[in-house]
């Protein structure tokens, strides 16, 4: 089992930041509800461990 | 031969238990002559236990109902002398489609492993399973066992003493009271059984509405599975297609909440729905239209007293993966062996309770896919309809969303590793993994299953063990087998692993109780009291 990453990891982070936004460019809301989603499940499946996954659904939660 | 469920097959005959002076006592009354009832009066009569039916009705079920059979049942209808004819007589089907919008994402094969003697599925109506129980049933009472019927005899009480029940019975004839050391409560999912009991069904009450009709048509559509998530015939909800014998089809729409049940019932607004998703051209006849909504939900404790509940009175789940009927006679597989052995004085009355362990853990795992699956279909909130339609979009092209689409988890057999009566594992295969229904195999003299024993089975591969193992009351009849009984190495392979021999106990529902490297006489002997609910783990 590998510990979810929440330190700096990106290789190029402002320019992947830069591209996330520019995917959403020209979207309705609802379009942009769905991309975000098929981003997620894709980035899920990526990651693959169930622990790790789970870690990081805790971490988006601010809690 | 659709319209079988209208002939009375077990019409009301006075008995004389109804003219005795007191009430007549039997060892086991079972109420309800559905699958699951009639599957726990086959099991126990072949097993010497005398055994009365009582069913508020004198037919079989009305309209398809339960239409999609698991292999695991077709085992248990094997062990229990009518595998044949339902399969006979059933629709074999691997492939399933699933469609979103007016597209289809992905198709899916359940690509059965060789070497078991039954498919993964068949479709076939409830009633013909009924009818098939019932000839069983009555072929079991011309041999001579005690097994009965008795059609519109409707339980009118049921009081629960300590080593009996006391019942009151309603007939065309009058009322007559009755009393049974057992009683197994098989009478649905509104069972009054229950109610009279005043016990709780607790669980999740799902709000959508679906329609199910039955319909007849010479239509070329494959033996196929096709599952829609809104389709243009049905904006914003579900649909299901699939094939059943006689040229029947049975079609899911999923209506949406708040609707005019009724109303929606009529074929004048049936109809046009159907055109609308079979095309204008395709003709076609309504046999049976019903709407239902499902809920999640199980009694916290399957027995009380000497009152057990089996199959929907003890538990229900949404049909969206064939789980409600397939675990039904799953409980009738676990419980009748205990049952026969509680009253044969083989084993303590607490072995009754291992059936609410093994059977309430197979409820919860059933309820947990039901409702997963329910969630997906018909999504609860915005996000998660947006999530659901991200998988979808995403199954048409990458194969990794397609395990996440949820049309419905096919019935599995639950494995009862860790529970109270499964014993040691010595290693080897996970297919063999103590607790799970031992693999078939095609060995050269016909299928494994068919060669297991009606009570408990010692399975010896390549090992040396003497021809009976005893113990008091108990005892294990050996099935000496070789690797090379099976020259497709499916036995080896599932039972055996790298190890050069192998010895199972079996259960008499084929469960693997314990498994060992070697014959112990001492480890089988602890393992078969453990088995039994004699000794703890």
């Amino acid at each position: 089992m590998t510990d979810l990453t929440l330190a700096p990891n990106m290789a190029a982070p402002d320019r992947s930041y830069a591209d996330l936004i520019a995917a959403h460019e020209g979207l309705t809301k609802e379009q942009s509800d769905a991309l975000n989603a098929r981003l997620i499940l894709i980035l899920m499946n990526h990651v693959g461990d169930e622990s790790v996954i789970r870690a990081a659904i805790d971490a988006a939660r601010l809690e | 031969m659709g319209k079988s469920f209208h002939t009375p097959l077990y019409p009301y005959a006075r008995h004389p238990d109804q003219d005795a002076s007191a009430p007549v006592r039997h060892p086991v009354i079972v109420i309800g002559a559905g699958p699951v009832g009639l599957a726990c009066a086959i099991d126990l009569a072949q097993r010497g236990v005398p055994v009365v039916v009582l069913d508020d009705n004198d037919k079989v079920s009305e309209g398809s109902r339960a239409i999609c059979f698991s292999k695991r049942t077709l085992e248990i209808c094997d062990r229990l002398g009518l595998g044949d004819p339902l399969v006979d007589k059933g629709v074999v089907w691997n492939t399933g489609k699933v469609f979103f919008g007016d597209r289809k994402v992905y198709d899916f094969n359940l690509l059965p492993e060789e070497g078991h003697k039954r498919p993964a599925f068949i479709n076939l109506q409830q009633y013909y399973l009924e009818q098939g129980l019932v000839a069983r049933l009555m072929a079991l009472s011309a041999e001579g066992a005690e097994v009965s019927i008795r059609g519109r005899n409707r339980v009118t009480s049921v009081t629960s003493h300590a080593d009996h029940v006391a019942l009151s019975v309603e007939t065309p004839e009058g009322a007559y009271p009755l009393e049974a050391d057992w009683l197994i409560a098989c009478d649905g999912a509104s069972s009054p059984t229950r109610t009279m009991m005043n016990l709780e069904f607790d669980g999740r009450v799902f709000e959508d509405n679906f329609l199910i009709a039955d319909v007849t048509m010479q239509a070329d559509f494959p033996t196929e599975r096709w599952f829609w998530f809104d389709p243009p015939f049905n904006r914003g909800q579900s649909a299901l297609l699939h094939k059943q014998p006689d040229g029947v089809w049975r079609i899911d729409l999923q209506l949406g909440r708040g609707i005019d049940k009724a109303e929606e019932k009529r074929p004048e607004n049936v109809i046009p729905r159907l055109k609308a998703m079979l095309g204008p051209d395709v003709p076609f006849e309504l046999e049976w239209v019903s709407i239902y909504t499902f809920q999640c939900r199980r009694m916290e404790r399957f027995r009380h007293g000497r009152v057990v509940f089996a199959g929907d009175s003890a538990h229900q789940v949404s049909p969206f993966g064939a789980r409600g009927a397939n675990s039904g006679i799953q409980d009738a597989d676990n419980l009748c062996w205990k049952l026969a052995m509680v009253l044969d004085g083989a084993a303590p009355e607490t072995l009754i309770d291992s059936y609410e362990a093994e059977r309430g853990f197979a409820a919860d795992e059933n309820i947990w896919h039901s409702t997963r699956s329910t969630d997906f279909i018909t999504p609860k909130s915005e996000t998660s309809r947006i999530f659901r339609d991200a998988v979808l979009d995403l199954s048409e092209r990458h194969a990794f969303a397609r395990p996440l689409v949820n049309s419905g988890r096919l019935s599995v057999v639950s494995s009862y590793a860790g529970i109270a009566l499964t014993g040691p594992d010595e290693g080897g295969p996970v297919a063999g993994q103590p607790g799970r229904v031992c693999p078939d195999a095609p060995l050269t003299s016909g299928p494994l299953l068919d060669r297991l024993f009606s009570g408990f089975t010692l399975l010896t591969i390549d090992a040396d063990a003497p021809d009976q193992v005893t113990d008091g009351a108990l005892s294990a009849a050996r099935l000496a087998l070789s690797v090379s009984d099976d020259p497709t190495g499916a036995l080896a392979e599932r039972l055996l692993g790298d190890a050069p021999s192998a010895v199972y106990l079996i259960r008499p529902d084929q469960h693997i109780a314990a498994r060992f490297a070697v014959f112990d006489d001492a480890k089988v002997r602890a393992a078969l009291r453990q088995a039994t609910g004699q000794e703890a783990a």
